[in-house]
């Protein structure tokens, strides 16, 4: 890639004096630095959104809380990715997005590879200590390959945009608002119907839970790869370069 | 039109006006609207006609007079007059020149009136909304004819900067110091300009009183805003809920357009600048500015992070400056009058007016503009005429579900940005619902918290299950169901979602339950340790071992 014209930073983040290219996020130069930070909505090369809140990180100076995936590093910039305030924040928003939803592991087709477990463990959360607010929800086994099953659905929006970014196709989107809010297929109809819906199977290979999955895998059946996506984006890179 | 035009145009507007012995205003926006000020000056109008007094007496429909809770409101002259009908038109013409009758007389000297500072509702009340002529008439867009013969942008963003006017929409940034940062950003050629008029605070209507009583205000501040950040398209953002302001918008839009003062080369300068009004379907978040904007573009309405900022990156991602109606509607009296005078009024850090939409249990229900720095206590007992049926003041809530409530023991502070903010509760856009001991404070809490539940756009996790959340333990405490470790949880709930969500939505929700909770605790704690309500206003659950919470 040509690029002469990039400018280095340079930053400290967790006490740690780190480098990074302008226009890099904070997410992405912590990850060079072996430095985890947690996220959902996240995916490397989908746009950003900065909606889940987990990777929310200190900056020096900065009165608010700043997401790492959407806030780009700039020069002598002083990041904290992990304290006790935030591990408490981070612990509840996991707690939330398990209470908003029907999670039961034991069933689900991505117990034990699934995104958010993964997450909560890392964090250490153990248990819920706010009530489920049990929603009614409904489940789409219409389509041939693929089912949606709203109980596991944390709204990341990861098929929303690999549908749109990369498919090109805008087959999901998002309807309704608050904890109302659910995607959609279309016009909000049985994936099944689907006129725009190209079957290509991306939407279910980057949901972190078992919100997407493959008809026919049994309880904790479902991996999802995920390696065609950097890959995809690097190939459009090249060639619009 | 030129500056020598408008000049003329306003004098023989005048002298039209100075024509007539007598004028009647009857208001004739939506609030008066609705008790029939329509058919009010109908029976007006008949009845100077059927007299002859055609050309001595003049009936006009203006904008809204203020004391909403006593409409239909008109004037005679300088009198006031109240819960007018039709049937009252005869004796009023036949009292022309004298004291209304005693049971319609209002005086203008009654505080509600006479405590008043109009700078942005100074043409409310007074001119007719759907002319032109009488906005001219009453210096209307000289502001903005000076502005592009006599100034450079420079000089109208430092004489805007010096006037210390801040944002109306809620966070009081200050105006100038946004202005310049549009200016100086690169466009590459395009800029926009953008009124929020979205005003979504549950109670407020001062927004839409403004568009309704004098629209053309807010299209010459809009118009000057442009020719000082270097824009020449604006777009004026209006909930669809708001019908009248909108005709009146676009009414007024197209006439400025055939004066030649909206459009290209707005003067005979080289300034165009053209308007177009935008409808939203009334959802509270796109009045934030970055989901407004979604909006405007045709996206879902929600919120994006910020940095970048609209100044930088803002409608179509090119810098944007969005402006709060009120705003707007203060910047053509400080370019006709100066920065200095506007920084004259107020307190130190806030200056000039603020509207306020008056509500809840309070005398005089209504719109009023007050100078920065009055006390709550002038405004909610000497303008609002106290509490009624003699009821006693409990708390008043300013800054709707962003905001907070204020206890009797704070009447006295002043009423601006800074001390609002150190009493947990905010200026927000001017909201103002004054609460009598009959409210319960839990009850009050649960009610905003349940309007942000469901204005959460549902981007963010803090703020779409916080909410829902907040909103669930409020419930079961007003209802005699939580516990101590339920208060506990509803306390670190608040902590959490204002510091992660997204934007000020989730940021502010938690305000109305932790400012109650700063005053009020004991209530709360009646609610769950006592299982009693102390104001009556909450059921318990008779038992709550058998209730499923
Ligand atoms: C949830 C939410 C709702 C808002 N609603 C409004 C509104 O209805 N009108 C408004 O002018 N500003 C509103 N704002 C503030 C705007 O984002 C923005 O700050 C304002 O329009 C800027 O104008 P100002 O500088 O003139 O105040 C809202 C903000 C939030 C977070």
């Amino acid at each position: 890639m040509a690029n002469q014209n990039v400018k280095i930073v340079t930053l400290v983040i967790d006490g740690k004096d780190v480098s990074a290219q302008q226009g890099q996020t904070i997410m992405q130069v912590a990850r060079e630095a072996g430095i985890y930070i947690p996220y959902m909505c996240h995916v490397e090369g989908l746009s950003n959104i900065g909606a889940c809140r987990l990777c929310l990180v200190e900056v020096q100076g900065q009165r608010r809380l700043l997401p790492a995936c959407t806030t780009e590093v700039a020069e002598g910039m002083v990041v904290t990715t992990n304290n006790e305030r935030l591990r408490k924040y981070r612990q509840m928003i996991v707690e939330m997005m398990f209470a908003e939803r029907n999670h039961v592991c034991a069933v689900c087709v991505s117990n034990g590879h699934c995104e958010l477990q993964r997450v909560a463990q890392k964090l250490g959360v153990t248990h819920v200590r706010m009530p489920y607010l049990h929603p009614k929800l409904p489940f789409d086994a219409s389509h041939e390959r693929f089912i949606l099953d709203h109980d596991r659905c944390i709204l990341c929006t990861r098929c929303v945009r690999v549908c749109d970014e990369i498919e090109g196709a805008h087959t999901w989107d998002v309807r309704g608002r608050g904890t109302e809010s659910r995607v959609i297929i279309d016009l909000d109809q049985p994936w099944g119907t689907s006129e725009s819906c190209t079957g290509c199977g991306k939407c279910v290979n980057v949901c972190p839970t078992g919100a997407l999955a493959e008809k026919g895998r049994a309880t904790a059946e479902m991996t999802k790869k995920r390696q065609f996506l950097p890959y995809l984006t690097i190939m459009r890179e090249e060639d619009w370069a | 039109m030129t500056l020598e035009e408008l000049l003329q145009r306003a004098a023989e507007e005048r002298e039209k006006q100075a024509a007539f012995r007598h004028t009647i205003r009857v208001c004739v926006a939506a609030g008066c609207l609705s008790a029939g000020s329509d058919k009010v000056k109908a029976a007006l109008q008949a009845e100077v006609e059927a007299r002859g007094l055609k050309h001595t007496c003049q009936v006009k429909g203006v904008g809204c007079l203020g004391l909403c809770s006593v409409g239909p409101l008109i004037a005679v002259d300088d009198a006031y007059c109240r819960n007018v009908t039709p049937e009252d038109a005869g004796g009023i013409i036949d009292r022309l020149g004298d004291r209304p009758a005693e049971r319609l007389y209002l005086s203008a000297e009654m505080p509600f009136f006479a405590r008043q500072q109009k700078i942005v509702l100074e043409n409310s009340g007074r001119i007719d909304p759907e002319r032109i002529e009488d906005y001219i008439a009453a210096d209307g867009y000289q502001a903005l004819l000076y502005a592009l013969h006599e100034m450079t942008p420079a000089e109208v963003i430092r004489e805007v900067t010096e006037s210390g006017l801040r944002g109306r929409g809620g966070a009081g940034y200050p105006t100038g110091l946004k202005w310049s940062t549009v200016a100086k950003a690169d466009g590459g050629g395009q800029k926009y300009v953008i009124c929020n008029a979205d005003e979504g605070d549950p109670g407020a209507f001062m927004d839409r009183s403004v568009l309704e009583s004098d629209p053309h205000r807010v299209i010459e501040g809009m118009a000057i805003a442009g020719y000082a950040v270097g824009a020449n398209r604006g777009f004026i953002y209006v909930r669809a809920e708001y019908p009248l302001a909108i005709q009146r918008l676009r009414a007024a839009i197209r006439q400025a357009e055939r004066a030649g003062l909206l459009g290209n080369e707005i003067g005979g300068t080289t300034f165009d600048f053209s308007i177009a009004v935008r409808l939203g379907a009334g959802a509270f978040v796109c009045g934030e500015e970055t989901a407004l904007m979604a909006s405007i573009e045709g996206k879902r309405g929600q919120p994006r992070p910020r940095p970048p900022y609209p100044a930088e990156s803002g409608l179509y991602g090119k810098p944007t400056l969005i402006n709060n109606v009120e705003t707007f509607a203060n910047i053509a009296p400080i370019i006709r009058k100066g920065g200095a005078w506007f920084a004259a009024i107020g307190t130190e850090k806030s200056k000039g007016t603020k509207v306020f939409a008056l509500a809840g249990d309070v005398q005089n229900t209504g719109l009023v503009e007050v100078p920065m720095g009055l006390t709550l206590r002038d405004v909610v007992f000497d303008i609002g005429g106290g509490i009624p049926n003699g009821g006693r003041f409990k708390a008043v809530q300013t800054g709707g579900p962003s905001g907070g409530c204020v206890p009797e023991q704070y009447l006295d502070m002043p009423v601006d940005y800074e001390s609002l903010t150190k009493l947990g509760s905010i200026m927000g856009s001017g909201g103002m619902i004054v609460m009598a001991d009959t409210a319960c404070m839990v009850d009050v809490a649960r009610y905003f918290m349940e309007f942000c539940m469901t204005e959460s756009c549902g981007k963010c996790v803090p703020c779409r299950v916080g909410t829902a959340q907040m909103y669930g333990l409020l419930t079961r405490i007003t209802k005699g169901l939580a516990t101590a470790e339920d208060l506990q949880l509803l306390e670190d709930l608040c902590d959490m979602v204002r510091n992660t969500s997204l934007c000020g939505l989730g940021q502010s929700a938690p305000n109305p339950v932790s400012s109650t909770l700063r005053y009020f605790r004991d209530e709360y704690l009646a609610h769950i340790a006592g299982r009693t309500c102390p104001a009556g206003k909450c059921e318990m659950v008779a038992d709550p071992e058998k209730e499923v919470a």
